[in-house]
């Protein structure tokens, strides 16, 4: 009898399962609106990542359908989580796809992106990850990237480093388990090997243990290192950088795009520790040319926060697609595949001067061209770096 | 006509297999439905591996266990390299993912063997975090791995992917954090099923055996069984092992269906031990078709849910709670067996029937 | 010199995790339950010291007041509604599992009110901190007080559990609760102190773990919770007195690994170590071992 029990309940399980799931197909016809499908952390450890990118989309999807679309076609978008792991990321883009996505925006992260280009390139559906910097991100023949690239971030950095003589000895912390900080880590000290400078200290740390920076400063400041390079985000930065003032140690700390965010998205932070920091970044919070002024200010009263460089990626995402449906007049009506054939042939074409870069061009290879500006910290605020 | 004489263990077991069946025909019809559901298949099936491999550590041994995704990882890492290494030997696609599955599980098996020769031995919360311990290590570990090949064969680092001194035509497999890359896509969800219906078959059986009453002897009292001559460690061990195996094949299966995956805190540390933890726990603990249908249901729900976005996690949350309290708490149970039995009493005829058939069974069976 | 600065940035560390662990060996001691929430109700800690200390301005006391009052009170729900209805269920494995579905809720019920942004903890200690040796070693105040905290808190404890009425049936209910219930003792009532108290532990040490190490977001209890249990365990979980030796001797290990051995390699310092002690003392360093009966 108990087992009849069970059997029951598990049929009725299965008949409800049926139930809830019928109600899910989705329409996958050609539509006549464009729709946008983004992808990215909103819930987990990478939270901030993935809803700076949601809330940029938002925001100019918002933006372009109030001035009449593009070519005069409304678009809609949905954004989908991953929590930032490669199953939920495909998940997620299967979803999107059920809602009809005719365009990717995504995913946020380099990891998630590798995995959803595998199956977005079967589909043969454009993408455009607005911050996935792995080479191996944009790998496929559909899939193109904003942001910069781990290489030209490291290597970037070292040479720069190197030509203006900023240290002698350096010292490198990075996050050993993320796939972004190894990227730029690597490529830094590959390039390291042809500079004047020497690395004095090469610690990491581990998602695990993200806190406590005591040891790896204390390392750096016995080696003398006079520059600490940071290929790591702000939120981790903002902790070294209150850990060292504590311990008297005042360096210059060099970061990358990551780093951002430090003067604006760490509530509470005492911005007076950042002083002096150098970093490369394509985007500034606080610039104060127009495009960004007007970005900042309609984030801010959207989010009641600042927007951070993910959210004006994918800002820059939404309209680098516009300009190219715009140039290479496409239409939802193209279907997935025909889309992806238009925007892919456009793509290595074009020039697009936006919030995170000026006249940004593509390779082939979907990596991007554009070059990080150093900026100093002075007085609270970014300055170009000379 | 002569009667298939069924004892009412095999009758059980039969069920099991019918409710796989039943369930992956569903999911399969379900799965047309769209493209989401579609690709849950696959993982829905390695979920399910996880979790009945897990239920012979918990269930039957009775013995907690924290670090099963640590060995998933193992078959996973070892699994995908061993497939994308071969591709350039093995042609057969079809044998080179046999392989691959069996390597993933070998060595799983083997450290699952290693782990548990000396921590078996602790018990309780202690073996809990011991095992913990080990998945975090394995995890931590994988995460320095870089792995590649060229022309002169394999090569290997814990530092970075330049000290691996690869040549020109060199390929990285494992790069660090960023996981092991390019592992063909052979996992299908026919296989998928296959491969739940073999773990569901090697629990069984195991379960069924001498072997298997030695393990439950344990279970119910460890100083009885050793007074009656059961070599304790052996079939802790035996047990152990084999869980570790099913879920490093659960592993290497999972790996074939993604082109790039990462060992994380979300799907390898502790986090997905104490996931694969909830799926036994909520189907009832030892009960394998538990297992098998609380792991497809609470695998899917979070994907159901994504209409309520921000949301979804926390109804998650809430619906766990909720389905705890009601499968566990003793008042619910209560409640149920009250219902239970008003509905005994409308079906009363047809048990009846029932009874006396299975009743003549037994007499012929004695005969 | 160097060496000793390293031991001093480890103990600050272990001292943080000592505090965490403290309440979570009384919850075990008692309720007998690993109460995998214990993480998430320091983060909620944390976040209701920033709301009343950040956000609205108040005093840090008040703050921090505030944050024992929240947790001790969500922690005395949380008990009567998802745990005690599991107290008597046939496996003690049930009650875990609902404690790590109210995990999930707390991060994400804090995911929702807070955001996902990063907060800077303004830290409420205010005290300078001791400079040895031309500053060669530096001890900062969170430091100071989050080792006096686990000290007052374990001889606190001690007498709590010693001395009164209430700790005294704590000690018969976690003996064995049947017979306590037979000598009168409301085990239900008890249980519910024993998660007031140790919430109001985690409250504490959300603020002092926030105040350390400078950083809130709604997994912020996450890792300390686990390096927690581990240093729960690794000292016997159950002894108070185990809780603190084990928080602290965690913190040096992990802190020396990564300045001697590898920065990378930390964690699997800490887990290996912890699986070497067990496997030789399998309760702990000041485990009790119980004689099993058939």
């Amino acid at each position: 009898m108990k087992k009849m029990k069970k059997v029951l309940s598990a049929s009725l399980i299965a008949a409800m399962m049926l139930t809830l799931l019928s109600g899910c197909g989705g329409d996958k016809a050609a539509s006549d609106t464009w729709k946008f499908g983004g992808i990215g952390p909103a819930t987990g450890d990478y939270a901030a990542y993935g809803i700076g990118v949601r809330n940029g989309i938002e925001l100019a999807v918002k933006e372009i359908n109030e001035a009449g679309g593009i070519n005069g076609v409304q678009i809609d978008y949905k954004f989908e989580d991953d929590q930032t792991d490669n199953e939920k990321s495909v998940n997620g883009y299967n979803a999107l796809k059920d809602w009809g996505m005719n365009v990717l925006i995504g995913s946020t992260t380099s990891g998630c992106s590798i995995a959803v280009s595998d199956v977005s390139s079967q589909d043969h559906m454009f993408q455009l990850t607005p911050s996935a910097s792995a080479i191996d991100a944009v790998k496929t023949d559909n899939a193109f990237q904003v942001c910069f690239t781990d290489p030209s971030q490291g290597s970037g950095s070292a040479q720069y480093i190197g030509d203006h003589a900023l240290g002698t000895k350096i010292a490198i912390i990075h996050d050993s388990s993320d796939v972004y900080s190894t990227g730029i880590y690597e490529n830094f000290i590959a390039e390291a090997a042809n500079q004047s400078f020497e690395i004095v200290a090469d610690e990491a740390f581990t998602a695990d243990s993200k806190t406590d920076f005591n040891v790896q400063l204390k390392k750096a400041k016995e080696a003398g290192a006079d520059l600490v390079f940071l290929p790591i985000y702000y939120t981790e930065a903002a902790l070294i950088l209150t850990q060292a003032a504590a311990m008297d140690y005042s360096p210059i700390f060099f970061g990358v795009d990551g780093m951002d965010g430090i003067l604006t998205n760490v509530s509470g932070f005492d911005t007076t520790l950042a002083e002096g920091v150098i970093l490369l970044t394509p985007f500034a919070a606080n610039a104060t040319d127009e495009r960004t002024v007007n970005f900042v200010t309609a984030y801010e009263a959207a989010y009641g926060i600042t927007p951070n460089q993910f959210a004006a990626d994918a800002y820059d995402a939404v309209y680098i697609l516009k300009q190219l449906i715009e140039e290479s007049g496409a239409t939802p009506q193209d279907g997935i595949s025909g889309i992806c054939d238009k925007l892919s042939a456009q793509i290595v074409k074009t020039s697009f001067t936006g919030l995170t870069g000026d006249e940004m061009t593509w390779s082939a290879s979907g990596e991007v061209n554009k070059y990080p500006k150093a900026m100093e910290i002075v007085d609270g605020d970014y300055q170009l770096f000379e | 006509m002569k009667k298939i004489k069924l004892s009412r263990q095999s009758r059980s077991d039969l069920i099991t297999y019918g409710i796989i069946l039943l369930l992956s025909l569903v999911l399969f019809f379900v799965g047309q439905s769209s493209y989401q559901l579609k690709g849950l298949l696959v993982p829905v099936c390695a979920q399910i591996i996880l979790a009945v491999s897990l239920n012979l550590t918990v269930g039957i041994l009775g013995e907690l266990s924290l670090g099963h995704a640590g060995f998933m990882c193992i078959g996973t890492f070892v699994g995908a390299s061993f497939s994308i290494y071969m591709e350039q030997f093995i042609h057969i696609p079809a044998l080179r993912f046999f392989l691959a599955l069996l390597v993933g599980a070998l060595s799983a098996g083997i450290m699952g063997f290693l782990i548990g020769l000396p921590v078996l031995r602790l018990k309780g919360d202690y073996l809990a975090i011991v095992t913990l311990a080990f998945g975090e290590i394995i995890k931590n570990l994988i995460n320095m791995v870089y792995l590649g090949y060229d022309g002169n064969g394999l090569h290997f680092s814990m530092n970075d992917t330049a000290s691996l001194g690869l040549a020109e035509d060199g390929v990285v497999i494992i790069k660090g954090p960023q996981g092991v890359t390019g592992t063909p896509a052979d996992s299908n969800f026919g296989i998928g099923v296959l491969l739940v219906l073999l773990t569901v078959f090697i629990v069984l059986n195991l379960v069924h055996s001498r072997d298997g009453r030695a393990i439950m002897a344990i279970r119910d009292n460890e100083i009885a069984a050793e007074s009656v001559g059961i070599h304790i460690t052996k079939y802790k061990l035996m047990a152990f092992t084999i869980s570790a195996a099913l879920a490093g094949l659960a592993g290497s299966f999972y790996a074939h269906n993604y082109n790039n995956i990462k060992a994380s805190t979300n799907n390898f540390g502790y986090n997905m031990s104490i996931m694969i933890l909830v799926f036994v726990v909520l189907g009832g603990i030892g009960s394998i078709r538990g297992s098998v249908i609380a792991a497809t249901v609470l695998y899917m729900l979070p994907e159901i849910l994504r209409f309520m976005s921000q949301y979804r996690m926390l109804v998650y949350a809430i619906v766990l709670i909720v389905m705890m309290l009601f499968t566990w708490s003793p008042k619910a149970q209560a409640w149920k067996a009250v219902q239970l039995a008003r509905c005994k009493k409308k079906l009363q005829p047809l048990t009846d029937k029932f009874r006396k058939k299975s009743s003549d069974e037994l007499k012929k069976e004695g005969e | 010199m160097r060496f000793l600065s390293y031991l001093i940035s480890g103990i600050s560390l272990g001292s943080v995790y000592a505090i965490i662990a403290l309440g979570y060996t009384m919850v075990y001691g008692i309720a007998k339950m690993l109460n995998f929430a214990h993480g998430d109700v320091i983060m909620v800690g944390g976040f209701s010291a920033f709301t009343i200390i950040s956000m609205l301005g108040y005093p840090p006391a008040l703050g921090v007041l505030a944050a024992i009052v929240i947790c001790t009170a969500l922690g005395v729900i949380i008990e009567k509604v998802a745990y005690r209805p599991l107290r008597n269920a046939s496996s003690s494995l049930a009650v875990l599992i609902t404690a790590i579905g109210v995990s999930y809720l707390l991060q994400n019920l804090a995911l929702l009110i807070f955001g996902s942004s990063t907060k800077s903890f303004e830290s409420v200690v205010n005290i300078p901190p001791l400079k040895l040796a031309d500053g060669q070693v530096n001890i900062t105040g969170e430091t100071i007080v989050t080792i006096l905290a686990c000290i007052v808190v374990m001889v606190m404890l001690t007498l709590f559990i010693n001395r009164t009425k209430a700790g005294q049936a704590m000690l018969a209910v976690s003996e064995d609760k049947g017979a306590a219930q037979l000598m009168g003792i409301n085990v239900n009532g008890t249980i519910a102190l024993t998660f007031a108290i140790g919430s109001a532990l985690a409250a504490v040490a959300g603020v002092l773990l926030c105040s350390a190490y400078p950083t809130l977001s709604p997994t912020t209890g996450a890792m300390p919770g686990i390096k927690a249990f581990v240093a729960a365990v690794f000292g016997g979980i159950g002894s108070i007195p185990g809780a603190l030796i084990g928080g602290l001797l965690l913190g040096v290990i992990e802190t020396l690994g990564k300045a001697y051995i590898s920065s990378q390699l930390s964690d699997v310092i800490v887990f290996g170590i912890l699986i070497v002690v067990l496997v030789v003392k399998p309760t702990g360093i000041l485990g009790r071992k119980i004689q099993e009966k058939v």
